[in-house]
């Protein structure tokens, strides 16, 4: 079944101008997340044509991966996800540390719990999971997640949270002042009381937050950073927060699967992002900070400044979480079913 | 009613003629999906993968799970009605947006096959074109209908009509007219094909015989719209069952139907012998409510 | 007069205005969502001006167009396959043995009633333990089985709904079998098939989950590009490229109609 795929690609390479001679290279990834000048530098550069195949979670990429079926060079996993992968043998170890390139990762992202020595990956984004609040109707600069968990009138029915079962139990642990990955019943039972009492506050559990914080349904949501960012262009008075009891850090980072059929140009792919003119093409496109040193000479200036690429000083480091135990992963389940039944 | 085969030639049997009608059908789904679906089932009975997938122990724990839980505390086995909530849910609204796409539906069905043939085909399009946009999308777009400061309420904020937005969005209501929106056309169209041909002189025939309306639709028309009526109804109330963007989306995702369900088993629970479990319990009640109106069609053929 | 009173007799109150209220509500979100492609703002609620930019991002984003493209061409082979293969089974259902019929009838819905997650992983594992790479085939393959009940209830609700004397009666005058089919079933069956044929298209051409876990790499349709946009929020582009799917289903029932029309006059 390649077949249509190198007629396709056959044809395409007759009718564009570069003659790609040297192959092609099938990225799975995020929709939208890939900046085309970047493909196209990369496609000049090596002669390389580039297929860009998107996915909607990581659960379908793992599954597709899991499955056993292939075809791809590129994908694009989160940090949590990584470990994943890397104990289930479904990365190739391609020695990113070994790349020319890799002198420009930043030293915090070199020796990761997820990839120790970068042996099966680069970065490619990351961001964080704080808090959006309509400055108009919560006032003050407080930063505590008691605007969240108890609310005041103003915000009540207008609180959105993420529809994801990790970001909210940890975002309630952090509140209650409890470890991450927890598999203590009484702990849960406390997560659970406190998110079935927000409950009847809550507008909704949607992951659509920047919508919501520009409709004005949501004056306060849970929200990744780039929506923040994206939503206080519409709205000015949206502010991201960085909740003081702690806040999820993630990253993206660029792998290749085993049995990957191009696996030079997935070599290059890696190299080439990790330069700084061209990881900077990452954050201009998708608006989320890069993991590659000098990088900033080549990002757009309203970025460069912009506070929810650049936590304040005063603001907790992010917490970068690994995937839990399966027997955690049930309860957190039990707990998320119970909330929502 | 003639039980006689069709023959599509002189020269071929019937029963081959029969079979080579049937079997590309039946042949493909078997190969293809029940095939499949037999995977399924025998994931039901395994043990979960850690990241997924399955590990080949046999263990009945999904079933188990669908009704019992293993106290937080003390380990114990306790009846939980979580999931029953969530399939009682899932049934109720899948039945009440049937009911309400038959209520709108058969007058419209039955308002297009009484119009000329040129009028009859623009409104045949006219009720599908929109459906070109995809569910995802559509669903997002009936929610900004209906928010706070949707179109709606705006308007009638601003014409004084009421003083406070309508509660229309993210709640049991939106979910409801979700279903509709999203199945509309799948209820219209099997009745509208199914009635197309009424004879209109047994209506005449039923006036003259100093019939109601009421009776007259109810007696003469309804009936022979039955085998669309019966269509229309399954193609609306399963999809329903299963539906996963409307709660979703339009419910604020603040409650759970089987099809969010299921689909969290796959993805973030990673459970697949759960979802698996979960899956062969839907695809059982689908099945009787399948069968039973197959055999009530079936008595009405019989009878008429 | 008697015509008249035909005419009279068949209109039922208020239903004129239900479905008109109908189309009213089918409409609305979509008028909704077409005026905010021409949004100036990156917003899909809040309006900042009119523009063309999205459909300028549309037309130069070669990865959305050839997804749009994919997902009709899909869309009209499995429609049309599994409306072909649904008629057979229709007609073999309708009039065949009574034991077998509900078997085949419960076999011929089955794909109905399964969860598409459950179909979607289900074939993922099926394909690949069976040795089928995934690409364009396990797609089209996966949405003709589930296209076939979309297809095959509006049809056999026709057939049902039809005389049934009309075959025997032609057989009496000496037509063939074929030539019964094809002269006076097919043609009676025609709405039935229509129905049939869109419903399976308009399954099809949404289809997100199952195609998502059975799609090989280059092999990418619309609803996949659009649920992978989402990730970073949605924008108008989204909308523009709904409007555009529109404007080209209109375009397409209007030369239809047109051809129709030329049709009917010879």
């Amino acid at each position: 079944m390649k077949k249509p795929a190198i007629f396709a690609a056959l044809f395409a390479s007759t009718l564009s101008a570069p003659a790609f001679a040297a192959g092609d290279l099938f990225i799975y990834t995020w929709g939208e997340y890939t900046p085309p000048e970047m493909v196209e530098k990369f496609e000049k550069t090596y002669g390389v044509k580039v297929h860009i195949d998107t996915y909607d979670s990581m659960e379908t990429m793992l599954a597709k991966l899991k499955s056993g079926a292939g075809g791809y060079d590129i994908i694009v996993p989160g940090h949590d996800t990584m470990t994943i992968l890397i104990g289930e043998k479904l990365l190739e170890p391609i020695n990113v540390s070994a790349m020319p390139n890799y002198q420009h990762v930043d030293e915090m992202w070199r020796d990761v719990f997820w990839d120790k020595g970068r042996v099966y990956s680069a970065p490619w984004a990351w961001g964080s999971t704080g808090l959006a609040v309509d400055r108009d109707i919560v006032k003050g600069d407080d930063t505590s997640l008691k605007i969240l968990f108890e609310p005041d009138d103003a915000v009540k029915g207008k609180i959105n949270m993420l529809r994801d079962v990790n970001d909210v139990i940890n975002m309630a642990l952090r509140y209650l002042g409890k470890p991450r990955c927890n598999d203590n019943p009484e702990d849960l039972k406390a997560v659970l009381d406190l998110l079935s009492t927000q409950k009847q506050f809550v507008k909704s559990y949607n992951s659509e937050t920047k919508e919501l914080l520009v409709s004005g349904e949501a004056a306060v949501s849970m929200s990744w950073n780039g929506y923040a960012m994206r939503a206080r262009d519409e709205r000015p008075s949206i502010e991201y927060i960085y909740p003081k009891e702690g806040y999820t850090g993630w990253m993206d980072n660029v792998a290749v699967p085993k049995g990957a059929p191009d696996l030079e140009n997935a070599k290059l792919w890696i190299n080439f992002v990790m330069d700084p003119e061209n990881a900077a093409m990452i954050t201009n496109y998708a608006r989320y900070a890069n993991g590659i040193k000098g990088s900033e000479a080549f990002v757009d200036k309203a970025l460069a400044g912009a506070p929810e690429l650049s936590p304040p000083e005063n603001a907790p480091a992010p917490e970068f979480l690994t995937a839990c135990t399966p027997a955690v992963t049930k309860l957190y389940d039990r707990v998320w079913t119970k909330l929502l039944r | 009613m003639s039980a006689r085969p069709l023959a599509l030639s002189s020269r071929i049997p019937p029963g081959l003629a029969h079979a080579g009608l049937l079997w590309p059908s039946l042949g493909v789904i078997l190969v293809f999906m029940v095939a499949p679906i037999a995977i399924m089932l025998t994931y039901s009975f395994l043990v979960p993968g850690a990241y997924g997938g399955v590990e080949w122990t046999f263990s009945t724990a999904a079933y188990e799970q669908i009704l019992f839980e293993r106290d937080f505390l003390d380990d114990s086995l306790t009846f939980t009605p979580d999931y029953l909530i969530i399939v009682a849910r899932s049934l109720a609204q899948a039945t009440i947006a049937t009911l309400l796409c038959l209520v709108i539906s058969v007058p419209t069905a039955y308002y297009i096959a009484t119009r000329s043939d040129r009028v009859k085909n623009i409104w045949l399009f006219l009720i599908t074109i929109p459906y070109w946009v995809n569910l995802l999308i559509r669903t997002i777009a009936l929610l900004f209908v209906l928010r706070d400061d949707g179109p709606i309420n705006s308007a009638l904020v601003d014409l004084g009509v009421i003083g406070q937005p309508l509660a229309l969005s993210y709640n049991g209501f939106a979910i409801s007219l979700g279903l509709i929106y999203s199945f509309l056309p799948f209820m219209v169209l099997p009745l509208y094909s199914a009635f197309e041909r009424f004879d209109f002189r047994l209506l005449e025939a039923a006036y003259d015989l100093y019939a109601s309306r009421r009776v007259a639709f109810f007696r003469i028309v309804l009936p022979v719209m039955r085998p669309g009526l019966i269509a229309g109804s399954l193609l609306v109330f399963i999809p329903s069952v299963g539906s996963y963007l409307a709660p979703d989306i339009l419910g604020g995702g603040k409650t759970l139907m089987i099809g969010n369900l299921i689909g969290t088993q796959f993805q973030a629970a990673r459970n697949w012998p759960f979802g698996a479990a979960l899956s062969m319990i839907l695809l059982t009640i689908t099945l009787i409510v399948l069968v039973w109106l197959a055999r009530r069609a079936a008595q009405q053929q019989q009878t008429n | 007069m008697p015509t008249a009173r035909l005419r009279d007799l068949r209109v039922f109150p208020g239903f004129s205005l239900l479905s008109v209220g109908c189309v009213v509500f089918l409409y609305a979100p979509i008028v909704v969502l077409a005026i905010y492609s021409f949004n100036d703002g990156r917003s899909v609620t809040r309006w900042a001006g009119f523009s063309f930019r999205w459909y300028q991002t549309v037309f130069a984003n070669q990865n959305i167009q050839a997804a749009a493209i994919n997902s009709v061409v899909i869309a009209v082979i499995a429609a049309t396959v599994a409306t072909v293969f649904a008629l057979g089974a229709a007609i073999a259902t309708v009039n065949g043995k009574k034991g077998g019929g509900e078997g085949a009838y419960v076999v011929l819905t089955f794909p109905l009633m399964v969860p598409e997650i459950v179909t979607a992983v289900a074939s993922l594992v099926f394909f690949v333990a069976v040795g089928i790479s995934l690409g364009f085939a396990t797609i089209l393959i996966a949405h003709i089985v589930f296209c076939i009940p979309f297809a095959y209830l509006p049809i056999k609700a026709r057939l049902e709904s039809m005389d049934a004397t009309l075959p025997s009666a032609a057989a009496d005058l000496y037509a063939s079998p074929a030539k019964a089919f094809l002269r006076i079933t097919l043609p009676l069956l025609l709405p039935g098939l229509v129905s049939g044929w869109l419903l399976a298209f308009i399954i099809s051409l949404d289809d997100f989950i199952i195609t998502a876990l059975v799609a090989g790499p280059g092999a990418t349709t619309l609803p996949l590009h659009i649920y992978g946009m989402l990730r970073l929020g949605m924008t108008p582009e989204v909308n523009a490229i709904s409007t555009l799917m529109l404007a080209a289903s209109t375009v397409l029932v209007l030369i239809s109609g047109l051809l129709g029309q030329a049709g009917r006059k010879h």
